[in-house]
């Protein structure tokens, strides 16, 4: 099978259509009907590439990295669904970086607008604005954009590609196009003539890529179905190949140790112990920490402790109790965005019942469980690197400054990732790979974190607060004025990844608070950003992974106030101001027969956020089995317009639910001395085969725009779980991990 | 010294120190990837292999001390030949990110070796080292049912 690599080599990226033996199609911008001023001219289409036909069949060249949630079987599906060819047929490769690949919808999420209340017009603004991500190269893998991503652009793609076949096909037989039809991968005459893909595919690299029509979603065979994932087998086998599984030829073996007072310098280190260790080839100074070369990666990781280095202080206070009391300061700054501001919040009538609280979470670690790592092969003029990432145009970039290399000298290949959760859209594998390699000229080395590594030094979820206060008349929320304070993650992750400092109001860090699709008559939410060099980033649903839990909890807590049942108060808003939304809740209602009392020793909690423009609701149960308190049920709603693949979809909502579960129950980062005090499982628990609750999951299809399917799972099962052991005991968490609080089975 | 190993039915002579654990072994040296790390202190199960047919956590288990055969996930079965309980995996669909997956399959075959009718609880028991970061949960749990099924069956 050909190699991203080998088709490289053919001139594919170049600029050409014509490959030896094969050809690529790429897909069109097409025109909005808004005009769109961006538009690309012509041969454009041909520098966008996403199919590519040789003698060994199709390949999609996907330019989204696959770390489990199915988006390389979905876009061989949208594919194979206009190029008729049969999905199992479908080779995908990883794209490698290449301006093409932009990610449309993640710009598109900039937008200051609430998400469900979009318009045609703005939403295909956003779309048009997506051209920008192509300028500022932004081909990334998150914010659950790959399907509102390539849901058009892949179609169009296998359209394009089966069009210009025919065309092909039509040149060579003498018979028009139009009387041509394709299936199972070929191109089929009206006499019964056969001509495979593959044959055609040099006369058709010749022929301009030829626009088409999609096909009436009716007629869809793979879309809207579950389809096996195309990489089933070699994930039931042993051989998927992740990135700490590349192997090369006299390939060694490194070990990091970075300072644990993150973003301190190293003042020195002795490693006469270490260089007489076993296996130790080399000992590289990394500036801020050092790296040990050898044959193993256990040898390795053993004389890299085995060295004893004076670290350089934290740039931030060094305990949790310091960070927070900066965080909560933020709250007498000037806001630094006002995303919603309805009606009055400072006028409420006096029969009015007024209520308050302030939340506390804490910072959070991704803990992927394939730990961090990058292989890179260094040869003086050029640097291949192989790595698991969210973002190889950064990664590219970025090594290639680091090796004073033009970024044309650098090859980045993405393998699979065992896990992303917005853990690897960041850069710094790759770069202390590169300067491993440098130290090692010509001899490819493998760069792979110990759990502990990888556990105390990541771009953390950001700690966060939030103080709310609301107001309450006849059974229903009045008044809600939310403030919400932490780290822009936003801000830090996208200096690091364009260079450029990114100002202005942040939404993401209000995401999920003020974008709630509730009729409230006066609603207010304030963003402050607290100044502090904690390593922030993307965790697995970013802004509203806190939001989501505040806001949420805080509905909770006013329908309890307004002495409503809390699934009603949540619908009695709801329901005018965003249809699909109420639809989850009453979906969520029906399934779980909820009729708001429960038996003694059983709690059932509502929790709903919308988010990545996917409304979800889910009702969790627990129970107290002798004191100790266990999650039993879930139930989830989810409404993203079309399911491309509904199995996916449930395993992406259950997933992004556990996700969510483990931090609520267990999951917390502290720093003591500068330095994270968790370091490997033990400290940071999850949930297991015992702890995970049953579930059933419904998917709506009522959304008028495709959402996303990844993120928004994970938003409402802390608030759902928090408002379910508040039925079952009483209790009020208003900090996480609930473990502080709870008796949780474990 | 060389220490010598039967792993997957083939005989090896490895030459490392004593204290490598066996999972270090089988990928850096042997070059059996399938098998993962994860924590290196027994707390995920990705690196859970077996010796003489006992799931064990590879990265607990020095070279020297290995006491018996080694079969890993790619002695399982192969993409043209799995075996049953990894048609089982392919049928429920089991992996998402699948890093986790070779450390489960492992752990569920010795379930099943032992226990051929497993129960939820049993499953509870047997799997609840075996970290899933993804979820994947309730689906490992409806393939080892299937695969107790099939093995019935066959
Ligand atoms: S790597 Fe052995 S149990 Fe985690
Ligand atoms: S499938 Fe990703 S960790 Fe289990």
């Amino acid at each position: 099978m050909a190699s991203v690599g080998k088709i490289l080599r053919r001139t594919f990226l170049i600029g050409s259509t014509a490959i030896v033996g094969g050809v690529a199609f790429g897909a069109y911008m097409v025109s909005r009907p808004a005009a769109n001023p961006l538009q690309p001219g012509d041969g454009e289409a041909a520098l966008n590439p996403f199919v590519f036909i040789d003698q060994e069949g199709v390949t999609l060249i996907a330019p989204r990295a696959e770390m489990g949630q199915g988006v390389h079987t979905t876009w061989a599906a949208l594919i194979a669904e206009e190029l008729d060819v049969a999905l199992e047929d479908v080779r995908v490769l990883h794209g490698p970086p290449a301006k093409a690949y932009y990610n449309t919808a993640m710009i598109g999420e900039v937008l200051p607008n609430k998400g469900y209340d979009i318009s045609d017009f703005q939403h295909n603004l956003g779309e048009l604005l997506g051209v920008v991500g192509k300028v500022v190269n932004l081909q990334v893998t998150g914010g659950s954009t790959s399907m509102r991503d390539g849901f058009v652009r892949m179609r169009e793609a296998g359209a394009s590609a089966r069009e210009t076949l025919k065309e092909a096909a039509a040149q060579q037989l003498g018979v028009p196009r139009d009387q041509l039809r394709t299936d199972a991968g070929k191109v089929i005459a009206p006499d019964g003539t056969e001509l495979s893909y593959s044959a055609l595919a040099p006369a058709a690299a010749g022929i301009d890529p030829i626009e088409a029509r999609l096909r009436d979603p009716a007629q869809w065979r793979y879309l809207g179905q579950t389809v096996p994932r195309i990489d089933i087998v070699a994930k039931s086998t042993g051989t998927a190949e992740f990135g700490v599984d590349v192997r090369l030829p006299g390939m060694k073996f490194a070990s990091v140790r970075i300072n644990p007072r993150l973003g301190g310098v190293m003042n020195g280190f002795d490693d006469s112990a270490a260089r007489n260790m076993p296996g130790v080839e080399q000992i590289v100074d990394l500036g801020n920490g050092v790296a040990v070369v050898a044959t193993n990666s256990w040898l390795a990781a053993q004389a890299a402790n085995a060295i004893e280095i004076d670290w350089g202080a934290a740039p931030y206070p060094p305990e949790t109790d310091g960070l927070f009391a900066e965080i909560a300061k933020a709250f007498d700054t000037r806001a630094n965005s006002t995303m919603r501001d309805d009606g009055d919040v400072s006028t409420i009538p006096s029969s009015a019942t007024r209520i308050e609280a302030e939340y506390k979470l804490p910072y959070l670690a991704h803990a992927t469980m394939e730990p961090m790592n990058a292989t890179a092969l260094y040869t003086g003029t050029a640097l291949e690197i192989w790595c698991g990432n969210q973002s190889p145009t950064f990664q590219q970039s970025t090594c290639a400054s680091i090796a004073g290399l033009e970024t044309e000298d650098v090859m980045v290949h993405t393998t699979l990732m065992g896990g992303g959760f917005g853990r690897r859209s960041e850069l710094d594998f790759a770069g202390y790979a590169t300067q491993v390699a440098m130290a090692m000229q010509g001899t490819p080395v493998q760069v792979a974190w110990t759990r502990e590594e990888d556990m105390t030094h990541d771009f953390y979820r950001p700690g966060a607060m939030a103080r709310f206060t609301g107001a309450v008349d006849g059974g229903q929320a009045v008044m809600l004025d939310g403030q919400i304070a932490s780290q822009s993650c936003a801000q830090q992750a996208m200096g690091r990844l364009t260079g450029m400092q990114m100002g202005g109001p942040d939404k993401v860090l209000v995401e999920g608070a003020f974008n709630q699709p509730y009729a409230i008559p006066n609603y207010r939410i304030r963003g402050h950003i607290a100044e502090l060099d904690v390593p922030v980033g993307f965790w697995r649903a970013v802004g509203n992974s806190h939001n989501g839990f505040f806001f949420d909890t805080f509905m909770d807590e006013m329908a309890y106030a307004a002495g409503a049942d809390p699934l009603e108060f949540r619908l009695a808003l709801m329901r005018s101001e965003h249809a699909p939304s109420a639809g989850c809740l009453e979906a969520v209602r029906e399934m779980s027969g909820w009729t708001g009392q429960t038996p003694d020793g059983v709690g059932r909690g509502v929790g709903f956020t919308y988010s990545f423009g996917t409304p979800v609701a889910q009702v969790i149960e627990v129970v107290d089995e002798d004191g100790t308190i266990r999650v039993n049920k879930a139930w989830i709603a989810c409404d993203m317009g079309i399911a491309l693949d509904p199995g996916n979809v449930r395993a992406q909502m259950f997933g992004g639910m556990i996700y969510g579960l483990s931090a609520a129950c267990y999951e917390e980062i502290t720093f003591a001395d500068g330095a994270v005090e968790q370091l490997n499982f033990p400290d940071y628990e999850a949930m297991r085969m015992h702890t995970a609750p049953e579930v059933e999951v419904r998917i709506l299809e009522t959304n008028t725009h495709m959402g996303g399917a990844g993120e928004p799972g994970t938003p409402p099962a802390a608030p759902a779980l928090g408002n379910a052991l508040f039925d079952l005991t009483g209790i009020r968490a208003r900090e996480l991990p609930f473990s502080k609080t709870f008796d949780l089975l474990i | 010294m060389a220490t010598s190993l039967r792993i997957n039915g083939t005989a090896h002579n490895v030459e490392l120190p004593e204290d490598v654990p066996l999972l270090w072994v089988l990928r850096d040296e042997i070059g059996l990837t399938g098998t993962k790390f994860g924590c290196g202190v027994a707390a995920c199960g990705a690196c859970t292999v077996h010796i003489d047919g006992e799931a064990v956590r590879s990265c607990q288990v020095a070279l020297g001390d290995v006491w018996g055969d080694v079969t890993t996930i790619e002695g399982v079965g192969t993409p043209d030949a799995m075996a049953t309980i990894q048609r089982a995996w392919v049928e429920e669909q089991v992996a998402q990110c699948g890093y986790c997956q070779s450390g489960q399959i492992m752990q569920a075959a010795a379930l099943l070796a032992e226990n051929p009718d497993p129960t939820d609880a049993d499953i509870n028991d047997a799997m609840q080292g075996n970290l899933c970061r993804c979820g994947t949960y309730p689906r490992i749990r409806a393939a080892v049912k299937s695969a107790a099924r099939m093995m019935k069956e066959a």
